[in-house]
């Protein structure tokens, strides 16, 4: 059986109906730095994962689920990944 | 009444809740490790405050897969009560035994203060034995208390009369409708961010936190009566 491996690249952002006081903070931040043109800034989180799967299908059915249940709060937050390959590995050995 | 407090690594306010319901109220307590996976024995399941998991991720987010919390669910679907309280009303919404989620403090402090609270229903078993509409002062201590829900939740937990305590006058963390504890629909399962359980002693101060405890004792005894 012959599985790959993946690279996940996983953005966790906050639903645009939510407020981000911590981003607003930065906001501040960065104004008092001079930057008085920013117009927004909002915070999120990045993960990466490395899992084995049988295909990209299939992978990304998997990250689905860890980011709908886990990874991500649907109730505040939207996610949205990237499926890298990083190499084939032959046998059942993963 | 047998209650069970719920210890994840990193809670911290475990031992607090036991000494109310063991010390205070002389009911029979027990800790429960978050391996367990057997709680049948248990009529209340308390989700005590604290840093479950070190708070990674999101608060609540990874000890809603603890395996304890799996037969917490079962306990609730068997319409047995669940106690959540500051970091266990986070674990409740994450497990989605509440609806919502709660958020970062509006001003991104971590709160640690006595705060006046509305009892907006008092047919509950949680509420009974406080008065219509009675202002109460509970102690709060988190940093992730700003309740947050879509509209439509919102309003449905309006209608269903859903919130049970509510803060009064200012709003200390930007909780959407200046909600501070909430019910499940029959009322059997609560979240709340205020700790009840540190204004039961009145060495502490306080007393208003043990009402809550009372008045479930209280349904505990007119549940025997009816059978």
């Amino acid at each position: 059986m012959v599985k790959r491996i993946y690279q996940a690249r996983i953005y966790v952002t906050l639903r645009p109906s939510v407020l981000d006081p911590a981003g607003t903070a930065v906001q501040s931040g960065l104004e008092h730095m001079g930057f008085g043109n920013v117009e927004q800034v909002r915070i999120g989180k990045y993960i990466e994962l490395t899992l084995s799967a049988e295909d990209e299908k299939a992978a990304t059915a998997q990250l689905d689920q860890m980011c709908d249940q886990l990874l991500a709060n649907p109730v505040i937050e939207n996610y949205r990944f990237e499926l890298v390959e990083e190499a084939t590995k032959i046998g059942a050995s993963v | 009444m047998k209650f069970g407090v719920v210890v994840f690594p990193g809670s911290n306010c475990d031992r607090d809740v036991a000494y109310v319901t063991r010390d205070l109220l002389q009911q029979p307590t027990r800790m429960v490790w978050h391996e367990e996976t057997d709680i049948a024995d248990l009529d209340v399941v308390v989700i005590p405050g604290g840093f479950s998991y070190g708070d990674y991720l999101r608060c609540g987010a990874i000890a809603q897969f603890s395996p304890v919390m799996q037969r917490v669910v079962e306990h609730a679907k068997q319409g047995k009560f669940v106690l959540g309280i500051c970091n266990g009303f986070q674990v409740l919404t994450e497990v989605g035994l509440l609806p919502g989620a709660l958020m970062r403090n509006r001003d991104l402090h971590f709160i640690c203060d006595r705060v006046p609270i509305k009892v907006e229903r008092t047919d509950l078993p949680w509420t009974q034995a406080y008065s219509a509409e009675q202002l109460i002062t509970l102690p709060i201590a988190h940093g992730e208390g700003c309740y947050h829900a879509d509209a439509d939740t919102l309003a449905a937990l309006e209608d269903n009369g859903q919130v049970l305590f509510r803060y009064q006058g200012d709003n200390p963390n930007g909780s959407l409708n200046n909600i501070a504890g909430i019910c499940d629909r029959p009322g059997k399962i609560l979240g709340m961010m205020p700790h009840p359980e540190r204004a039961s002693d009145p060495m502490l101060g306080s007393t208003d936190g043990i009402k809550l405890f009372q008045g479930l004792l209280t349904a505990a005894v007119e549940q025997m009566a009816a059978v």
